[in-house]
């Protein structure tokens, strides 16, 4: 991803990217592209992301997801991405497929929440229930059942090289593709 | 070059055949990769995958069970065809709840494999997230019926090599499952060993032997040292010889 002349001169790609239920490790992975960073910024800029801590996404060109919907906050934060968003992109095992917080599906919410939150011997517990706290679901669900999405990034995470090919790709009007060593989904 | 009478043509390329072996291990003797699940070399073809699907003389065919013949022109490397299998490992993955994260067997997994081989960047489908619990019950061979597959490896391993018949298939469709010959229904209460064939013959991570789960680590495993194309055409090419 060079930025030459020709590519300097035309408008900064504008990638949203977020969080949802996931832990994190998405971004983590993405900033494993270490100073090619620095590269990436010359041609592109950072809307709503935990890295801006911009709080409201606008329009933009790709939106990277991280993290199943767990909540109904989750579902709000998605489909505003999804409404700004040209490109929406699934990255990494729980955006995919609900990954490890996706375990909990088999299970009844409501024993969780129990088994969590109250103590065997009854003693001041309760399940929180604060209306500032999102709704829980009754299931995790991939990104993919709640909003139609473009593009998936395996992995847990993605490798910081990983992301990087995908991005290339996308940003330069590839056909993203991943070969035997960049695609991996543990 | 047309086919002559022990040649078939696989992709257009020639490939040998013994006479009664089947597509699959003609074309893996030859160096050709045909993906495949349900198959194994040493039991006999059970052809419910349908993996190994290729297309002969214009008709569909599993390679697996299908006897090579001569005349035969076999198309397995097209696109239609990768898409087509594509599909079937994303069945098998909403089917059960297959999260390779937190499995052991990552890397060693032959549906995994399967999977990086047909670029499959996501299950796709809506996810089933079944309720099957674990077993346990065994010393030393823990039963995760979250990943079965329903292969039928282990029972044809412990029916036709064991002589133990410690597994069936049971259900139809949708009900389909693995049972365990035992009064309690449990592994521990069966006389399965860890030296039986079938503890070694599961291709997902559904038959794990204990305490050894994470002795090769993650990254350093078959699968991620080369892609199962490769893989499954040395070993066979290298058993030829």
């Amino acid at each position: 991803m060079n930025a030459t002349a020709e590519t300097a001169a035309l408008p900064k790609v504008r990638i949203a990217t977020t969080s949802l239920a996931g832990c994190f490790g998405c971004h983590m992975s993405f900033l494993d592209i270490d100073e090619r960073i620095l590269e990436l910024m010359k041609i592109a800029e950072l809307d709503r992301s935990p890295l801006t801590d911009i709080k409201h996404c606008g329009p933009c060109d790709i939106a990277l997801i991280e993290g199943g919907c767990c909540n109904a906050e989750n579902v709000h934060v998605l489909r505003e991405l999804r409404a700004n968003a040209k490109i929406l992109v699934a990255v990494g095992a729980c955006a995919i497929n609900g990954g490890l917080p996706a375990m909990r599906n088999r299970l009844d919410v409501g024993d969780i929440l129990n088994e969590v939150y109250r103590d065997p011997d009854g003693v001041q517990s309760h399940v929180p229930n604060d209306p500032e706290l999102p709704l829980l679901f009754d299931k995790v669900y991939p990104v993919n059942e709640v909003v139609r999405v473009d593009y998936f990034i395996p992995g847990c995470p993605p490798s910081g090289d990983t992301l990087w090919k995908y991005l290339n790709d996308l940003i330069l009007g590839r056909m993203p593709r991943l070969d035997h060593a960049l695609l991996h989904y543990d | 070059m047309s086919a002559t009478d022990n040649t078939i043509l696989i992709d257009e390329v020639p490939v040998p055949f013994k006479p009664g072996q089947t597509i699959l291990d003609a074309a893996l003797e030859g160096g050709v990769y045909i993906p495949h699940l349900c198959a194994h070399p040493e039991f006999a073809p059970h052809g419910s995958c349908k993996l190994c699907n290729v297309i002969v003389n214009g008709r569909n065919a599993s390679a697996c069970t299908m006897k090579a013949a001569a005349g035969q022109e076999v198309e397995v490397d097209t696109p239609d065809l990768h898409a087509y299998r594509r599909t079937l490992v994303q069945m098998l993955f909403v089917e059960g709840n297959h999260f390779c994260p937190g499995c052991e067997k990552s890397g060693n997994c032959q549906l995994q494999a399967l999977a990086y081989d047909s670029e499959m960047m996501t299950p796709h489908f809506v996810e089933f997230y079944p309720h099957r619990p674990v077993d346990a019950s065994h010393p030393d061979v823990l039963i995760d019926f979250n990943r079965c597959i329903q292969c039928e490896l282990c029972v044809r391993a412990s029916r036709d090599v064991d002589g133990k018949s410690v597994f069936a298939l049971a259900g139809r469709g949708m009900a389909s499952h693995i049972i365990i010959n035992s009064p309690s229904g449990k592994l521990g209460d069966t006389n399965f060993s860890v030296a039986d064939k079938a503890a070694h013959v599961c291709p997902v991570g559904a038959i794990l032997i204990k305490r050894i789960g994470y002795a090769v680590p993650i990254g350093e495993r078959r699968y991620d040292l080369e892609p199962i194309s490769e893989e499954a055409t040395r070993c066979a090419v290298e058993e030829v010889k």
